[in-house]
């Protein structure tokens, strides 16, 4: 479904993609894994049309999206919700989530609606002021806003972030529901274990490189990463 | 009956036409005068008129005529120009499914309008009169302006002024009254000008805007007061092209031949006032429109988080061009109003305070909030032209300047989202109040 091929990303002189290279298949969940710094926004930036790579390439169902500008990304098929979840603080979650459906013609009712069933609590909320909602909801209200315009695939930027266990377990448990429904998912997450244990693939980054890849299964179990990711270090403090 | 007249499309196009044609045979019929107050309605409808050089009739059936042929035009492009009519409404269309009626604020605007239209009748001092237009109503109308580009689309122009030099510019181009030659060398008549001033304003609106758009803030407003000065700066020194320092030659002044109708706008400034208020209403209609509209939220989603638009699909430079070009427009109209009725225009009217004096009447009454922005012009206005008209012991011109910046930092300790401010302001602070939302964020997250 999509593609990346030795994508290099530079901020001025620093590089901070080398020649990146993935993919994403249709219907799964794929996780991209890292510690901070490892490139993992820039990656995720450069795959929603917001930093253009230097160099490689970008295809999307075949077609080439490398020099594809950010916002015409949401009527191919790809919705970004950004890191730090970034609604519309001073307008109501029903306004976000119309504001989710800009690039759609016809009527969106029956979205607004499903939105409304897969997260309860932004129904109760829907007259309410972004800015006055819990981390949780923001979050919520992001994912929603980006569903909202039906895409096929959903990049999420560390949805996790910031949100009580409790919580993460819910949108977690959402982002399984969302593939289920047929909408391929790629999660950016330094919750690695939550990560992988909803995932099916996943990519491993390091400085702007992916060192390894695998089933999500086999990550979790691999030694390199529970090492580094998963807070079993043998010689880590 | 009138309701289900008014529910029939036809009817509805039909009455709107006479009316409109009624306003404007009023508008531009004989006068009336104190001794005889309906005179002038009278006459307007009564008096007898060439049929379009026929046969003489009385004016009421030319008018009516007038009328079924708007009405015949209308429907013919409705008709016709469904293509037409399919883009207007898909900028237009509301992102929401049912956008709320408020008749009281219906009500309070009619009953301004009713007001706003007797009021040369009401205050007849000729210094008023002249105040109405040159320093009410045309700042209102620049005020409405300037409102889309900082209220709306949250971009900071300090250069507005220059809209306003290239609309006045136009109209003495196009009506023969600058050094250059008008286009095909036919000297046209101001009325000519709205169209050609207005479309002139959006297309250096956008042609500043496309490479500039992308900078954000600060930035921006540097760029915009450059060009505000450049166009200055030109009007002052391609003495060949604009007459330089020394000014425009006369400009005609604009009038109205259809049909019967033969009009001439003269040096009275009443004719300008009407003139201008149409104008006034139809922008004020048109950004009511455009603010609940899919646009409007577009604009919207860019001030408060330029990411998060782009990721849902907005193209924030389109949107921001649009708002500049729209804004734009009104400061055209604006010149070529005072261009036709000062008759001569100087570079020097054209500075960079008067960008400033028009984004404080949008500061004042509140950005975002086109009410609020035509109460602050019109209080600010009147306030002004008072101190010209009765100045208080020892005030001096320039004092103005340091009431209106002591008048500034009023606002901003009290009122600090302006004198009426846009509902989505008022929402916010309301809610910041009872506990909900955060003061802090909820202010300055807004601010261009």
């Amino acid at each position: 479904m999509l593609q990346v091929k030795d994508a290099v990303v530079r901020y001025g002189a620093i590089t901070a993609l080398h020649g990146v290279s993935f993919e994403v298949q249709q219907g799964e969940i794929v996780t991209l894994l890292g510690a901070n710094g490892a490139g993992k926004t820039t990656t995720l930036r450069m795959m929603s049309g917001l930093h253009a790579p230097v160099s490689g390439q970008i295809l999307f169902e075949d077609q080439d999206v490398t020099q594809t500008k950010a916002h015409q990304f949401s009527s191919l098929g790809i919705s970004h919700v950004p890191e730090g979840r970034r609604i519309f603080p001073q307008m109501t979650v029903e306004e976000n989530l119309e504001m989710g459906a800009f690039v759609r013609s016809g009527s969106y009712a029956d979205d607004m609606a499903k939105m409304y069933s897969i997260f309860p609590i932004l129904k109760d909320r829907r007259k309410q002021l972004g800015a006055n909602l819990s981390g949780g909801e923001q979050q919520m209200l992001a994912i929603a806003r980006a569903l909202m315009a039906e895409p096929r695939l959903l990049l999420l930027d560390e949805p996790s972030m910031g949100l009580a266990p409790m919580i993460v377990e819910t949108i977690f448990r959402i982002i399984g529901e969302i593939r289920d429904s047929g909408t391929t998912v790629f999660l950016v997450e330094q919750n690695a274990a939550q990560a992988l244990r909803l995932a099916d693939r996943g990519y491993v980054m390091e400085n702007g490189r992916i060192v390894f890849t695998d089933t999500a299964q086999n990550l979790l179990h691999d030694e390199r990463v529970r090492a580094v990711y998963l807070g079993e270090s043998v010689e880590g403090a | 009956m009138i309701a289900s007249f008014w529910r029939n499309p036809h009817a509805r196009r039909l009455g709107i036409s006479i009316v409109a044609i009624a306003v404007l045979e009023l508008m531009t019929g004989p006068p009336g005068n104190s001794e005889a107050p309906t005179a002038g309605i009278r006459e307007s409808f009564l008096e007898a008129s060439s049929f379009f050089g026929l046969f003489r009739t009385a004016r009421w059936v030319v008018f009516f005529f007038v009328a079924i042929l708007m009405f015949a035009i209308w429907t013919l492009l409705l008709w016709k120009g469904s293509r037409i009519r399919s883009g207007i409404s898909s900028v237009l269309a509301a992102p929401r499914a049912a956008s709320q009626r408020r008749p009281v604020r219906w009500g309070v605007g009619l009953a301004l309008l009713v007001l706003a239209f007797m009021m040369p009748h009401i205050e007849t001092d000729p210094f008023w009169q002249a105040a109405m237009v040159e320093q009410i109503a045309v700042y209102v109308l620049l005020a409405i302006g300037l409102n889309v580009v900082v209220g709306f689309a949250g971009l900071l122009d300090l250069g507005f002024v220059a809209f306003y030099a290239i609309g006045a510019y136009t109209t003495a181009w196009v009506t023969g009254a600058l050094p250059t030659p008008p286009p095909f060398h036919i000297h046209f008549n101001p009325f000519f000008a709205i169209p050609m001033a207005i479309g002139i304003a959006m297309l250096a609106g956008i042609i500043l805007g496309a490479p500039t758009l992308r900078l954000r803030g600060d930035y921006l407003a540097i760029v915009t007061l450059g060009f505000g000065e450049i166009i200055t700066i030109f009007a002052n020194n391609l003495y060949g092209i604009t007459g330089g320092s020394q000014g425009s030659n006369p400009i005609p002044h604009p009038s109205l031949h259809l049909g019967p109708i033969h009009y001439v706008w003269g040096l009275k400034p009443v004719p300008y006032y009407y003139l201008t208020l149409t104008f006034v209403v139809i922008f004020l209609v048109a950004f009511s429109l455009l603010e609940h509209s899919r646009v409007g939220r577009a604009w919207t989603a860019i001030r408060e988080d330029e990411v998060a638009a782009e990721s849902v699909g907005i193209n924030p430079l389109k949107y921001k061009v649009m708002a500049f070009a729209i804004g734009a427009s009104t400061a055209g109209f604006a010149g070529v109003v005072t261009a036709s009725q000062s008759n001569q225009i100087f570079p020097s009217s054209f500075t960079l305070q008067f960008s400033i004096n028009i984004l404080v009447l949008v500061i004042f009454g509140g950005m975002g909030s086109i009410a609020g922005v035509v109460i602050g012009a019109l209080i600010i206005q009147t306030a002004y032209s008072f101190l010209l008209h009765s100045p208080p012991q020892g005030y001096q011109p320039a004092d103005l300047y340091m009431y209106l910046g002591a008048l500034l930092v009023i606002m901003m300790i009290f009122r600090p989202a302006g004198l009426v401010p846009s509902r989505r302001r008022k929402r916010e602070i309301r809610l910041s109040e009872s506990g909900e939302g955060h003061m802090d964020e909820v202010l300055t997250g807004d601010t261009p």
